[in-house]
């Protein structure tokens, strides 16, 4: 419905993430919960939305986090309701998951899941962990059992807790930008020289608040061929009144060993701590290396993917249209079908980002604070639950 | 530098929208889309299914033009449906384009329309259009803003209104061999004012073998500059005022949007409608017109040029696809393909849902649809195969379209521009010759004279052939009865369907249109022939550049009379030299050959001088081919440098046979050449025509000069008045061109001496 419209018309990964939260806001808000199992009904209504939402945009990872996101914010409302639930009712309910007949395919899957989840996520309440599969079926029954009343007083509960745990992570994607920048000034220093490439909303946000808190420092400006975003926000930094240098892409190994860090944005970070950004990063990561200057990665949480690049459902690039980087009226010619063999000679290849290997990266800046690349997993464990991970192919399955 | 004035114009178009968002906002933007080309150049598919719905990089071609429609803010959308209207609005109703917010897609249906010039005249009628539409075909497919282009149309209509139209363009070289654009449609010409943008000038049917357009002297004399473009390619995408839809009906002959309409208005001045262009740079624009911009655009999608609407990119209807790595290019396939281990794909190539590839088969450069069988040691290359095809083992296909339904029995081949039509069966090892077409239905026999009109009547026409010949046919599935077996052309055993025999235009402009790339053969006769023109370009002071500036003086008119009349001569001059050989070779009269010399003369306007000039000039050239037996003969067929070196090496040799030949051949044709000199001038002319030649092209002669003129005197051919006229007339000359005169100085002094005598 909605989702249709939404292909190659979003730019940003903030925008992005911000509308689809919406999206699985008003998702929730319009789903009839029946009277029972009505954190799974929920669920399935996010996932079967959150599907096609992935698929319309294979590409922009934000869409598939955000809808992991807030399948996690369901699982985590309706754990800490069920929990309260047991509290109240007695640990009588094990006896009931033998007969329970709502008990569908998504946690037969998921023991195993959980357990390697439990395992490796040590969150504090580790009991809590371990019971969020089983209590999410069979709590269900329990409340079948109980009062009507306060059924549809727990549904709509659930509701509101998960509408409003929504909100908040709206929220959270809104200021992630204003979250980072307040880190500004633990980072940049007196009289230091910033690099960064292309444009990215986050890394000028970061630098108008070091501004503001009075450093004064310069920053290199890589242009980020072929869509020269870098011009735009060298544009940016000097109606901010800061001192700026324009340079080529291929000028950054040059003017590495003069610069004291590299700041820049990314499109994604993976669970492994690998970034996925603008073409041309790598280089940039090489050479930062070569010169032992440090590489800060500035991400919002949104943009944490819980997948490793090595997954087959990760696409991790985009070709874009060839004529960003040349005139195609001027290379018609070279792109004559109709004689010789019939396949032209010029290939044009306009690939959108690069992979960065996490060992090129030294310190990730997210609105919940600086992370080494390596620590990337444990945040993920915070924001995502393990049986969410394959919603996609899970969901293809089930239809 | 182009990514800032992109901006910059961006920047500009917002500023302006700012100006009047009300403005635009009050008017949605409409579009109307013509599902029909009104042509047939597709066929025999589009005998079966409208162009519209045929698939391209596997989903219907009418998508891209919706898509884009959508994505460039249109609102409303009126397809317009003529040729299998019920096909249309079938998939239509069944996709998703009904179902859009902000975005109606309305059809209009009509079965006895034979013309965009109809259709809109129909839509006129039905008072649905209120402002400023798109007028677009359902083939098209473009990725371009059209932001620009329309507020710039809206400005220029504010400021005056006879501004009707914007045409978008884009750059595109054309081919400097063949004369057509890459997308197979001939070489456009375009004036263009280069302030204004106003289009001046319109011709896509220019005459090549001429090697000159004409303009008028008046586009000269009226606008201080004009461009003219041959680079440039008409995206068929217009941005119409409400006036072109009454002006259409006004002008009930205006069929053709471009050849009628576009051209009318250039032409009219009473009224003083203008059509402005758009020219796009960064964004993709083409319109499918036959079988080579099928496989163009093909390419150019695969390749990415329509970003985003490519097949990993899900835009409407298209199941989602995936890109995968083959070396440094990549390839789209679904994820459900049965694929053989030894099977190698190749880059640039598409695959459908649910195809099956055998081993060792190899496919590259294609487009291959759904639920495809291919069989192993398979050859695929270029070629564009639709859905439910199947190709058994050992099969070869190049540079071909193969529609749904195909069976290829085993070890079949299709050569290059082979196109077979829905549900034909190809025979074991039944070679299908290079652009053939094979459809289950059969050749339409009755044929609108008049190729002008060859509009899509066939709708009705040709479902009565499928009902008499192809429904027995489909139903037999085999071809068995006898009786059919008799007057089909067959396909190998087993197979079905008619191989249709190529009518218009004929073999010989088969390889323009078709899928398969130009053969290198085709290619390096043409550029010949090209470099044969190019001797006559040269010779004429000006040569058409690829976009010249012309400023307007009274001398270019003058010019262009100049040039006409030279080529004419040289035409001329080739004319009568074939009708010369021939009448040798075929004996033709002397009385017959002087009434076809003089006709010819009349068609060109020539005097008998030319005439006597011409052939005198054949016969020379004759009489240098007559010695064929000799080595030497051969080389001097050809009046270039090598041919000099052949007669200074046999000087003595040459020159005896090569006068006696010329003696022979001027006792024969003495009369012929008779018949031309009236007079002295024509004499003179001769003479000087000789001299011409011994100097450029003929140079055998030069050493034999003196003696052939005495032969042309004892003949009665000359008389010793134009000799001494012409020895007078030279007297003034330049050392250089005196060469001759000296040569024959002792001839000349005998006749001289004999006049006196005589005296």
């Amino acid at each position: 419905m909605v989702a249709h419209g939404r292909q190659c018309k979003i730019e940003g990964s903030q925008a992005t993430a911000r509308q689809t939260a919406e999206l699985l806001r008003s998702v929730i808000s319009q789903q009839r919960v029946p009277y029972t199992n009505q954190a799974g009904a929920l669920i399935d209504a996010v996932k079967a939305v959150g599907e096609q939402l992935i698929a319309a945009n294979p590409v922009e990872l934000a869409v598939g986090n955000i809808v992991r996101r807030v399948l996690h914010i369901i699982r985590e409302e309706d754990l800490s309701l069920t929990t309260a639930a047991i509290g109240e009712l007695n640990l009588s309910a094990v006896s009931d998951d033998e007969n329970d007949d709502d008990r569908d395919g998504n946690t037969t899957l998921s023991a195993a899941a959980v357990a390697a989840a439990a395992r490796s996520t040590l969150r504090p309440p580790s009991l809590q962990t371990l019971l969020e599969d089983t209590p999410v079926s069979a709590a269900v029954p329990q409340t079948s059992s109980s009062g009507a009343a306060d059924k549809s007083s727990r549904s709509r509960k659930l509701k509101h807790d998960v509408i409003e745990a929504v909100n908040e992570l709206i929220q959270d994607i809104v200021t992630c930008h204003e979250q980072i920048a307040e880190q500004a000034v633990e980072h940049i220093h007196q009289n230091e020289v910033i690099l960064t490439l292309g444009s990215s909303r986050t890394v000028s946000e970061f630098l108008f608040a070091a501004k503001e808190k009075k450093r004064s420092f310069r920053v290199f400006v890589a242009e980020g061929a072929p869509r020269y975003q870098g011009h735009l926000l060298a544009k940016e930094l000097v109606a901010r009144g800061l001192q700026t240098t324009l340079i080529t892409d291929s000028a950054v190994f040059a003017m590495i060993s003069r610069v004291n860090m590299v700041i820049v944005g990314a499109h994604a970070v993976m669970a492994n701590g690998g970034v996925i950004a603008p073409v041309g990063m790598n280089l940039v990561a090489l050479a930062a290396q070569k010169h032992a200057v440090p590489f800060v990665v500035l991400a919002g949480s949104h943009k944490l993917c819980p997948l490793y690049p090595h997954n087959p459902e990760v696409l991790l690039n985009e070709l874009r249209s060839p004529s960003e980087l040349l005139d195609f009226g001027e290379f018609s010619d070279c792109m004559d079908f109709g004689s010789g063999s019939g396949s032209p000679l010029l290939h044009v290849v306009n690939p959108a980002f690069d992979y960065v290997p996490p060992k090129l990266v030294s310190l990730f800046i997210t609105d919940a604070g600086g992370h080494n690349p390596s620590y990337m997993y444990r945040l993920i464990a915070d924001y995502y639950s393990a049986d969410d991970l394959v919603v996609q192919r899970r969901a293809i399955a089930g239809n | 530098m182009g990514a800032q004035k992109k901006r910059a114009a961006a920047a500009a178009a917002a500023a302006r929208v700012s100006e009047d968002p009300d403005d635009l906002a009050r008017q949605p933007l409409q579009a109307i889309l013509l599902a029909d080309s009104f042509t047939t150049k597709f066929r025999p598919i589009t005998l079966e299914r409208p162009k519209v719905l045929l698939p391209l990089v596997n989903v219907p071609m009418i998508n891209y033009t919706l898509a884009w429609l959508e994505a460039a803010g249109v609102a409303e959308v009126f397809v317009f449906c003529c040729a299998h209207s019920k096909q249309v609005i079938d998939y239509l109703e069944n996709s998703e384009w009904f179902s859009q917010p902000n975005f109606t897609v309305k059809t209009i249906e009509s079965h006895n329309i034979i013309s965009a010039g109809d259709a809109l005249r129909l839509i006129y009628e039905q008072n649905v259009i209120h402002g400023d539409f798109v007028l677009i075909s359902g083939d098209t497919v473009s990725n371009m803003s059209l932001t620009q282009a329309l507020q710039e149309h809206k400005e220029r209509k504010k400021k005056d209104n006879n501004a009707v139209m914007t045409m978008i363009i884009k750059k595109s070289k054309p081919s400097p061999i063949t004369r057509q654009s890459r997308l197979g449609t001939d070489e456009l010409f375009m004036a263009i004012d280069p302030n204004t943008k106003q289009l001046l000038y319109y011709e896509d049917k220019a005459d090549h073998s001429k090697g000159t357009i004409c303009l008028d002297k008046m586009l000269l004399a009226e606008n201080p500059s004009i461009s003219l473009h041959n680079d440039k390619q008409d995206c068929y995408i217009d941005i119409c005022s409400p006036e072109v839809l009454s002006l259409f009906t006004d002008n009930f002959d205006y069929q053709h949007l471009r050849r009628h309409f576009v051209k009318g208005l250039l032409l009219d001045d009473i009224m003083g409608y203008k059509i402005f262009t758009h020219e796009i740079h960064s964004s993709y624009a083409a319109r499918i017109d036959n079988y080579r911009s099928y496989d163009i655009v093909s390419k150019d999608i695969i390749q990415r040029w329509t970003y985003p609407y490519v097949p990993d990119v899900k835009f409407c209807g298209n199941r989602a696809t995936k890109l995968e790595r083959r070396g440094i290019c990549f390839t789209a396939f679904n994820s459900e393909i049965e694929q053989s281990r030894s099977a190698q794909v190749g880059s640039f190539t598409v695959i459908g849902y649910g195809t099956k590839i055998g081993s060792n088969s190899k496919i590259s450069d294609s487009v291959i649809g759904e639920g495809c069988t291919i069989g192993s040691n398979v050859l695929i290359e270029g070629s564009y195969i639709w859905d439910n095809v199947i190709i058994e083992d050992g099969c070869e296909l190049r540079h071909v379209i193969v529609c749904d339904g195909v069976i290829m029995k085993a070890g079949a081949v299709l050569k290059p521009g082979v196109v077979l039509s829905f549900k034909v069966v190809i025979g074991e090892r039944f070679v299908v010759p290079a652009y053939s077409k094979v459809s289950l239905l059969q050749q339409p026999t009755v044929h609108d004279s008049d190729e002008e009109l060859e509009y899509a009547d066939n709708s009705s026409g040709t479902v009565e052939f499928s009902s008499i010949q192809g429904t027995a046919d489909q139903s037999n599935g085999e071809m068995t009865s006898e009786s059919s077996e008799a007057h089909k052309p067959k396909l190998g055993t087993g197979g079905v369907g008619y191989i249709w025999s190529i009518c218009e235009g004929g073999q010989e402009e088969e390889w323009r249109h078709s899928v398969a790339p130009i053969p290198e053969d085709k290619l390096t006769e043409l550029s010949e022939a090209m470099d044969d023109d190019q001797e006559l370009v040269t010779q004429d002071r000006t040569a058409l550049s690829t976009s010249g500036e012309l400023i307007s003086d009274s001398n270019a008119s003058e010019g262009d009379d100049n040039e006409d009349s030279k080529d004419d001569s040289v035409y001329f001059e080739k004319e009568v030299e074939a009708t010369f050989l021939r009448a040798v070779e075929e004996n033709v009269k002397v009385d017959h050959v002087i009434l076809e010399v003089n006709s010819l003369r009349l068609s060109y306007n020539m005097t008998s001088a030319d005439c006597a000039g011409a052939v005198f000039y054949s016969m020379m050239k004759l009489a240098i081919k007559t010695p064929h037996s000799s080595a030497i003969g051969l080389l001097t067929l050809y009046p270039s440098p090598f041919s000099m070196v052949a007669s200074n090496a046999y000087p003595i040799y040459l020159s005896g046979e090569l006068q006696q030949n010329t003696a022979n051949i001027i006792t024969t044709w003495q009369k012929l050449l008779k018949s031309y000199l009236l007079e002295i001038d024509e004499e003179i002319e001769i003479i000087l025509k000789f001299e011409e030649m011994c100097l450029e092209s003929a140079k055998e002669f030069s050493p034999l000069f003196a003696r052939i003129l005495h032969i042309l005197y004892d003949k009665d051919i000359l008389q010793e008045d134009a000799i001494l006229r012409w020895a007078d007339e030279k007297e003034g000359a330049d050392e250089s061109d005196k060469v001759f005169v000296r040569q024959s100085e002792k001839f000349i002094q005998w006749l001289r001496e004999a006049s006196e005598e005589e005296d």
